[in-house]
């Protein structure tokens, strides 16, 4: 293989700024929701007292478990030895980064108290799994920068195979960690299951990939050159189609334990039969539009191999993430805690019943400025360092 | 940050008033409520001397008998309202209950209960398990209660907390009371009425049932052989809300 050569982006067009500008919109207005939300308090939002995690959880959720599968395509390269990926290793690196901070972002600007941030930074309970998060997200972005210096100063190449090694195993346990704060919920029938932490896992790798791919096409319009070959977008497309299996084998699993258990019963015809439009986010946003119709775009058709073809399926994944990560958070709310298991129970306090839940536009608007953030650091960062490949440097292994 | 006057003797001992005027304060408050008519309902211990440590050979309990708790009668949750400031505003789903009366009935055989649930004190309490920052903790004496020094508002112990049992603050409240600062953004949930624990009484539903109730609850030390809590559930079959969580439930009820 050629000598990668890697460059800033050069003479970006119109469209690069214009979406640099869009991005810095919606981040305006996102901070902006974020202070209307905290100046009145939570009641200006669709969030009560049974359904506490909102639409920024969603979105804060789904973005940090995108952040570590974000980091792929760079350990598959320096991992793995798969030397096709490597040119865009830094840019994955880069990514899993911002898009750590984005989703981290929104979660704090949603806490109750964001003006205590500092002191979640200093005063821990380590029997939370919420706790070891926070060390492991700070961890996950000193290792992915150290990696990203190894990969970027060839002073610090020779530690490159180890901080690979450390942020692989790193990005493992991370999102470990992300799927237990719901597995580790002893009540909730929804989620308490060990299962939820490889759910995580294999979410990640398809939302991860599927930025990576959007970034990717991005830059390549923006630049106006061809960043990947006809070889790497094939590659690209087996992998997602496998992460998408991988995402509905756990799935499967996971309600199929629920459904035989008489005790899960009833969560369980809650979310795949009767919860009204929890039940359509599940079915026709996570199962249809997330795995069903990309892995048919992918696989068959006349777009299945090309640009076109994984920018569509990349879209759609993460669309089918937002709903995955909707029917976990707020449908595994929306269903009454079973206080009493096997009676017919009703009170003030919404017991027995089913909460329905409308998300505010506020809400909506900070979950999505999250992406936007995200995004923005990527840019900014694509703009004055050299973290994409120079076209004619990519070329397939002879 | 500013202190609310009206709850500022409950943040002494991190901003601007000195701890002596908490404990002041709060002695005071002790007084107030030793009155001789509250005497009846004391459970008998002296009060603890507000500088010696929180004992871990008490554990506080309640017990609540379900054959004399009636469907139309709140006067636990009324008394609660009363004595934490949980002024509702009328929004429902955002508004506050520290403790919230649950009617129940078996599908199979018609027979129905009502029943008041609240923070149910655990041993095992999920939501100091999940907590980040250590705000929501357990006393030595088996009180859980929540820091409203370093709660962040993330509601995760909502999430984790198997009773529905906590709140959170979903906007400013002006009309507080001294013993139940509120603060928004913060998660919130019964505190037993510590400050009338640790003053030789009992909690306000305890009180307010026995009065204007029907004498369906009573509280004590679970840890105290002699005491009628620990007698009665030595005596009598009781049962734990969802005791198969393992989470051993500080409120134990009868005849459920």
């Amino acid at each position: 293989m050629a000598r990668i050569v890697y460059q800033e982006m050069k003479q970006p067009r119109a469209f690069f700024y214009g979406l640099v500008s869009l991005h810095a919109a919606v981040i305006a207005v996102g901070l902006a929701a974020a202070y209307y939300m905290e100046h009145n308090g939570h009641v200006v939002t669709g969030m009560n007292n049974q359904i506490v995690w909102g639409l920024p959880h969603v979105f804060a959720v789904f973005l940090i478990v995108a952040a570590s599968g974000a980091l792929n395509v760079a350990s598959i390269s320096s991992v793995f030895q798969k030397l096709d990926y490597k040119p865009f290793a830094r840019l994955s690196g880069l990514l899993a980064v911002s898009l750590l901070i984005g989703g981290l972002a929104v979660l704090v600007l949603d806490l109750g108290r964001p003006d205590r941030l500092i002191v979640a930074m200093t005063t821990y309970n380590f029997k939370s799994i919420f706790a070891w998060n926070i060390y492991l997200y700070t961890g996950f972005v000193v290792i992915v920068a150290a990696y990203l210096w190894t990969m970027m100063d060839r002073s610090a190449a020779a530690y490159n195979k180890p901080v690979a090694f450390l942020a692989f195993l790193w990005r493992l346990i991370l999102t470990t960690g992300t799927g237990s704060i719901f597995g580790f919920l002893v009540a909730r029938e929804a989620y308490a299951a060990a299962i939820m932490a490889p759910l995580f896992i294999a979410a990640s790798f398809a939302y991860g990939l599927a930025f990576t791919i959007l970034a990717l096409i991005t830059m390549c319009r923006s630049m106006e050159s061809m960043l990947m070959t006809d070889e790497v977008v094939y590659k690209f497309r087996s992998l997602m189609i496998l992460f998408i299996l991988a995402v509905l084998y756990f799935t499967a699993v996971q309600h199929l334990a629920n459904m035989y258990w008489a005790k899960h019963q009833g969560v369980e015809r809650f979310l795949l039969l009767e919860g009204g439009v929890y039940t359509a986010v599940f079915w026709i946003g996570q199962i249809l539009i997330g795995s069903i119709a990309p892995m048919a775009v992918l696989a068959y058709g006349p777009m299945a191999t090309t640009r076109w073809g994984i920018t569509l399926a990349s879209l759609l994944v993460l669309v089918g993430g937002i709903a995955h990560m909707y029917t976990i958070i707020i449908a595994g709310q929306a269903y009454p805690l079973n206080l009493f298991p096997g009676m017919e129970v009703s009170s003030s306090f919404g017991d027995g019943q089913v909460t329905h839940y409308m998300p505010s536009i506020p809400e909506f608007l900070l979950g999505v400025s999250g992406i936007s953030i995200a995004m923005l650091l990527a840019a900014v960062a694509i703009l004055f360092l050299r973290f994409l490949p120079k076209p004619e440097t990519v070329v397939p292994n002879a | 940050m500013t202190i609310d006057p009206k709850i500022a003797p409950a943040v002494a001992g991190e901003e601007g008033v000195g701890r002596r005027d908490f404990l002041r304060a709060v002695a005071g408050f002790a007084g107030v409520t030793l009155a001789p008519g509250v005497m009846l309902y004391s459970y008998g211990a002296a009060a603890r001397p507000l500088d010696e440590a929180v004992s871990g050979k008490v554990r506080w309990g309640m017990l609540v008998d379900v054959s004399r708790c009636q469907s139309d009668c709140d006067a636990c949750v009324s008394a609660c309202f009363k004595e934490n400031g949980l002024s509702a505003v009328e929004r429902p789903t955002t508004d506050a209950q520290w403790i919230r009366k649950v009617d129940i009935r078996d599908p199979q055989t018609g027979v129905t209960r009502s029943l008041p649930v609240m923070c149910q004190h655990c041993a095992e309490p999920p939501c100091v398990d999940v907590c980040p920052t250590g705000a929501s903790f357990k006393r030595a004496d088996g009180i859980v209660l929540v820091d409203k020094h370093i709660c962040i508002g993330c509601r995760y112990c909502m999430m984790a907390c198997p009773y529905k049992a906590r709140s959170f603050v979903h906007e400013t409240h002006t009309d507080q009371v001294e013993a139940a600062p509120r603060g928004k953004g913060t998660v919130e949930g019964c505190t037993m009425c510590v400050t009338r624990v640790d003053a030789g009484n009992v909690p306000a539903c305890v009180e307010a049932c026995a009065t204007t109730g029907n004498g369906a609850i009573i509280f004590g030390d679970l840890n105290d052989p002699a005491s009628e809590i620990a007698q009665r559930i030595r005596t009598y079959a009781t049962s734990q809300i969802r005791s198969d969580l393992g989470v051993d439930p500080g409120v134990h009820y009868q005849n459920l």
